[in-house]
C-alpha cells in the first residue's frame, strides 16, 4: 500500500520535472555554461591583436595576480561603492517617506495610483538613453548651465562632468530617479502587509504617528528592507550604463567614475578573456559573498524575533 | 486518465514551443548574420545561375555609412537600388552590411567576419569592405585582404592618385591592398568677419602670416581672446594637425611611446586652454559645434573639405556657413582628416566585379569629375584635381567665393605617412581622453600620462611602456 503510494507521488512528481526543462535548458544556456567558461578563461592569456588572436596560453592564477596588484581595482571598488551609496540613501529615505504616506489610510492621498505611476516612470526609459540626456542636459552649454548663467547663480558655466564630486552626484541621482519608484512600491506592499489592528491599537494607546513609523512599521519590514539592499546592492556592484553613456566611457576626470563593469568592459576592446574573465569571476566572489553576508543576518534575526 | 492526457498534451506543446522556439532563433541568427539578405528567391534561382557563369551572385559590402552606396549609386553605371539595403549590378545583387563605427561596432562586426570568412559559403563571404586611415594597417596587414595587383589592376591605372592614399593601405611587405576615391587634405578654416574685426582683412595670404606655425599661432589665440572670440572651438581640433606630423610611430619594439611633436600639442594645448582661448570638449559634441554660428565666437575649425561641405551646418539658416563666411587658408602644418579606403576581401567570389568598381570609382577622370561637381568631394585623381583648381568658374559659396582647391592640391602633395601603425586609432583617442584631465587641472601632466598608459594597454595588451 504504501510502496503503491509512493510509486504514485514519484510519478506524479515527474511532471513537475518535465515542467522544469524550459527552466534548465534555458539556465544551462544563458546562465552556467558562460559562468562556467569565463571561470576557465580566467586562467588562460588570451586576447586578440588586431586580426591575431593570441592564446589560449595556460597561464594559472597569473591574470588574478595582475589585477589585484595593480591599485586601480581598488579605486574603482571604491568609486563604485561611493555612486552606489550617493544614489541608496537618498533613495531609500525617500522611498520609505513615500510609501509610509501611500500607505496611510488616514491621510487619504488623492490620485494615488497617479503619482504611484509617475514614480515609476522613470524606470522605463533605457538607462542608456537616460544617461545621454543628462550628458545633454549638464554639458558646459548645456541648458542647465545656461539656466544658471541667466538666473545669476554663476558667471562662466560649470563644468558638471569635469568635477569628480559633479560626476559622482549625477550618477547617484540618476540612479536615484530612475528607482526609487521601484523601491517605493516594493516598501509599500510591505507596509500594507501589516495588520491594521496594530496601528489601531497605537492609535488607541495614544502612539504619534513617528512613534508609530519608528516602533511598529521599521521594525516590521526589516525582511523587505533587507531585500531592497541586497538587490540594490547586486545593482550597485554591477552599475555599467549610466556612469558608461555619461562619461563616454572614460571615467573622467581621472577615472573617479569609472565602475568594476566599466573596467571589465576596457578589457573587452581586445577580447582579452583571460583578464577579463578574472575580474568577472572576482566580481561574482565580492557579490556572493556580499549577498550571504546579509543573508545570514536577517536569518539570525528572524530566528530570535521568532523565538 | 483524461487528467494525464491533457498533462501529456501540455508538455507535448511546451516541448516542441521550446524547440520551435530554438530554431526559430537559429534561422533568424542566420540570417541576422548573412546582414538579412539573400531573400529566397534569390536562393532558389542561385544555383541555375551559378553554372552559367563563375562569378557569384551576391556582393557583400561592409562600411559604416551610406557615403559609398550614394557614390556607387550616383556615379557607377548600371547601379541599380532596389531597397536600403540591396542593389543590383547587372543580375548581381549587391548586399550592404552597414554598421555604424560608435564604440567601435564596425570593427568588431568586421573581425568576426573576417575571421569565419574561410568557413562562409561563396555568397556569405564579404566581397568588399571599407577602412579608414587610423586604423588601416590592421586589415592591410593581414592575410584577410587581397592585394590590389591580385585583382588586376596595375600600379599604371593607379599612377594619377595622390601617393600617401597609397602609404596608407601599402602593408609592411610593400604591398598595396586598397585604394581610395577621395583625397582628405585638410586646411584652416577662419570666420571672414572676425578676422577683418581682429587684423583688419580677410585675404588668405595676410591671415595665413597669423598662422603660420604653430607658435605665431598660439600667439594670435591670445589676440582673439582680447576680442573676445576663441581661437578654436576646442584643443581637439588641431590635435589631429600634430599628430600628423610626428617623426616617430606610437609604438616602437612594442613600447609606447610619445612624439615630440604629439607632446607639442599638449603644451600648446594647456597654455592656449588655461588662457581660456579654446575648450577640451571632444568634438562633434554639441559644444563643439556651437561655433558654427556667429554666437559661438570660434575663429577657427580644422577640416578637410567634406568637413565644411557637409558638417558645418551649411544648410542651416544663420550658421556661418550658410553666409558663405568662411574662408580657407593653409595653416601651420599639412595634415588630412578620413577618407574611405576600398578593400578587397581574400575569398571574394566577384573578384572582376571588385575590380572593376574600383577602377570606375577611382580612376575614370569622367566619373570623378562628376564626383567633384556634384558632390563637392576631394577626389583622388591629380589631373582632375589640377585641372579643377585652375578653373575659375568653380568656386565654393560657403568660402565666399573662394575656390580652395589649389590649396588642397599643395597640402595634399605635403601630406607624410611613414609614421602611422596600426595602434594609431587607439592610441589616438585615449591619448585626448587622458590629457582632458591634465587640461581641465584635474590630473598633473605625469598622472595624464600614466592614466594614458593604463589605457592604452589596456586596449593593447601586449604593449609595454
Amino acid at each position: 500500500m504504501i510502496k503503491k503510494k509512493t510509486a504514485r507521488v514519484v510519478r506524479y512528481n515527474r511532471w513537475g520535472y518535465i515542467f522544469l526543462i524550459p527552466f534548465v535548458v534555458v539556465y544551462l544556456i544563458f546562465q552556467f555554461i558562460p559562468l562556467a567558461t569565463t571561470i576557465y578563461n580566467s586562467f588562460f592569456e588570451l586576447y586578440q591583436s588586431g586580426l591575431t588572436k593570441i592564446g589560449p596560453n595556460f597561464v594559472g592564477i597569473e591574470n588574478y595576480k595582475t589585477i589585484l596588484a595593480n591599485e586601480d581595482i581598488w579605486t574603482y571598488t571604491q568609486n563604485t561603492f561611493i555612486m552606489w551609496i550617493i544614489g541608496f540613501i537618498p533613495q531609500i529615505l525617500l522611498s520609505l517617506l513615500l510609501g509610509a504616506w501611500f500607505s496611510d489610510p488616514s491621510l487619504r492621498l488623492k490620485g494615488q495610483r497617479f503619482f504611484k505611476t509617475v514614480i515609476y516612470l522613470p524606470n522605463l526609459i533605457m538607462a542608456s538613453a537616460f544617461s545621454m540626456l543628462f550628458f545633454t542636459l549638464f554639458s558646459d552649454g548645456g541648458p542647465v548651465n545656461n539656466l544658471l548663467i541667466q538666473a545669476g547663480i554663476f558667471e562662466e558655466p560649470y563644468k558638471f562632468l569635469s568635477n569628480v564630486v559633479s560626476t559622482r552626484t549625477l550618477v547617484g541621482s540618476m540612479n536615484l530617479i530612475m528607482w526609487f519608484g521601484n523601491t517605493t512600491i516594493l516598501l509599500m506592499a510591505g507596509m500594507m502587509g501589516i495588520d491594521p489592528a496594530l496601528f489601531e491599537s497605537a492609535q488607541v494607546d495614544g502612539a504619534t504617528s513617528h512613534q508609530v513609523f519608528y516602533r511598529i512599521t521599521l521594525p516590521l519590514i526589516r525582511p523587505i528592507l533587507v531585500y531592497t539592499l541586497i538587490t540594490s546592492l547586486i545593482g550597485g556592484i554591477q552599475m555599467f550604463d549610466v556612469p558608461q553613456i555619461l562619461t563616454n566611457g572614460s571615467g573622467n576626470p581621472v577615472r573617479s567614475s569609472m565602475t568594476l563593469i566599466m573596467f571589465l568592459n576596457k578589457h573587452l576592446y581586445s577580447k582579452n578573456f583571460g583578464l577579463g574573465g578574472s575580474i568577472s569571476v572576482l566580481l561574482f566572489v565580492i557579490t556572493a559573498l556580499l549577498s550571504l553576508l546579509v543573508f545570514k543576518m536577517t536569518t539570525k534575526k528572524n530566528q530570535e524575533a521568532g523565538a | 486518465m483524461k487528467k494525464k492526457m491533457i498533462s501529456l498534451l501540455l508538455t507535448v506543446s511546451m516541448v516542441s514551443v521550446l524547440l520551435m522556439g530554438c530554431a526559430d532563433a537559429k534561422t533568424t541568427g542566420e540570417q541576422t548574420s548573412e546582414g538579412d539578405q539573400v531573400v529566397s528567391e534569390t536562393t532558389e534561382t542561385e544555383e541555375v545561375v551559378e553554372t552559367a557563369s563563375e562569378e557569384g551572385k551576391v556582393l557583400n559590402i561592409y562600411c559604416w555609412n551610406e557615403e559609398f552606396k550614394s557614390r556607387l549609386k550616383d556615379h557607377y553605371p548600371n547601379y541599380e537600388e532596389v531597397d536600403a539595403t540591396h542593389g543590383k549590378i547587372g543580375d548581381v545583387s549587391i548586399v550592404w552590411n552597414i554598421t555604424p563605427s560608435d564604440d567601435n561596432a564596425y570593427q568588431n562586426n568586421l573581425d568576426n567576419k573576417l575571421m569565419q570568412q574561410a568557413d562562409e559559403t561563396a555568397d556569405n563571404k564579404i566581397d568588399i569592405f571599407l577602412i579608414e586611415a587610423d586604423y588601416a594597417l590592421k586589415y592591410v596587414d593581414t592575410e584577410y585582404t587581397m592585394s590590389i595587383d591580385e585583382l588586376g589592376i596595375t600600379e599604371e591605372d593607379l599612377a594619377k592618385q595622390y601617393q600617401y592614399t597609397k602609404d596608407v593601405v601599402t602593408d609592411s611587405n610593400g604591398v598595396l591592398k586598397g585604394v581610395s576615391w577621395q583625397g582628405t587634405p585638410g586646411v584652416i578654416f577662419y570666420n571672414r568677419e572676425v578676422a577683418t574685426e581682429v587684423f583688419g582683412t580677410d585675404d588668405e595670404a595676410a591671415i595665413q602670416e597669423y598662422v603660420a606655425d604653430w607658435d605665431k599661432f598660439v600667439e594670435t589665440a591670445g589676440k582673439m581672446k582680447e576680442a573676445g572670440y576663441n581661437m578654436t572651438s576646442s584643443v581637439m581640433d588641431s590635435y589631429r594637425v600634430y599628430s600628423n606630423n610626428v617623426t616617430s610611430k606610437w609604438v616602437v619594439d612594442g613600447k609606447i611611446n610619445i612624439d615630440q611633436n604629439i607632446m607639442k600639442w599638449v603644451d600648446d594645448s594647456k597654455k592656449m586652454y588655461d588662457a581660456g582661448e579654446t575648450g577640451v570638449h571632444g568634438m562633434w559634441s554639441d559644444d563643439w559645434s556651437k561655433g558654427f554660428y556667429p554666437e559661438g565666437k570660434v575663429f577657427a575649425y580644422f577640416g578637410p573639405a567634406w568637413l565644411i561641405n557637409f558638417c558645418m551646418a551649411a544648410d542651416v539658416e544663420g550658421s556661418i556657413a550658410n553666409q558663405g563666411k568662411w574662408a580657407a587658408t593653409k595653416g601651420p602644418q599639412g595634415f588630412f582628416w578620413g577618407g574611405t579606403w576600398i578593400c578587397a576581401a581574400t575569398g571574394t567570389d566577384n573578384s572582376s566585379l571588385v575590380k572593376d568598381i574600383i577602377l570606375q570609382l577611382t580612376t575614370n577622370d569622367d566619373i570623378m569629375m562628376d564626383i567633384v561637381k556634384k558632390d563637392n568631394d576631394f577626389v583622388n585623381n591629380k589631373t582632375v584635381m589640377d585641372q579643377m583648381a585652375q578653373d575659375t568658374t568653380y568656386s565654393s559659396q560657403i568660402l565666399g567665393g573662394q575656390n580652395p582647391l589649389a590649396m588642397y592640391c599643395a597640402g595634399v602633395e605635403s601630406i607624410d605617412l611613414s609614421n602611422v601603425s596600426s595602434y594609431d586609432s587607439g592610441c589616438n583617442a585615449e591619448f585626448q581622453t587622458a590629457m582632458t584631465n591634465y587640461f581641465e587641472g584635474n590630473a598633473t601632466l605625469d598622472e595624464a600620462l600614466a592614466l594614458f598608459y593604463t589605457a592604452v594597454t589596456e586596449k593593447y595588451p601586449e604593449l609595454t611602456y
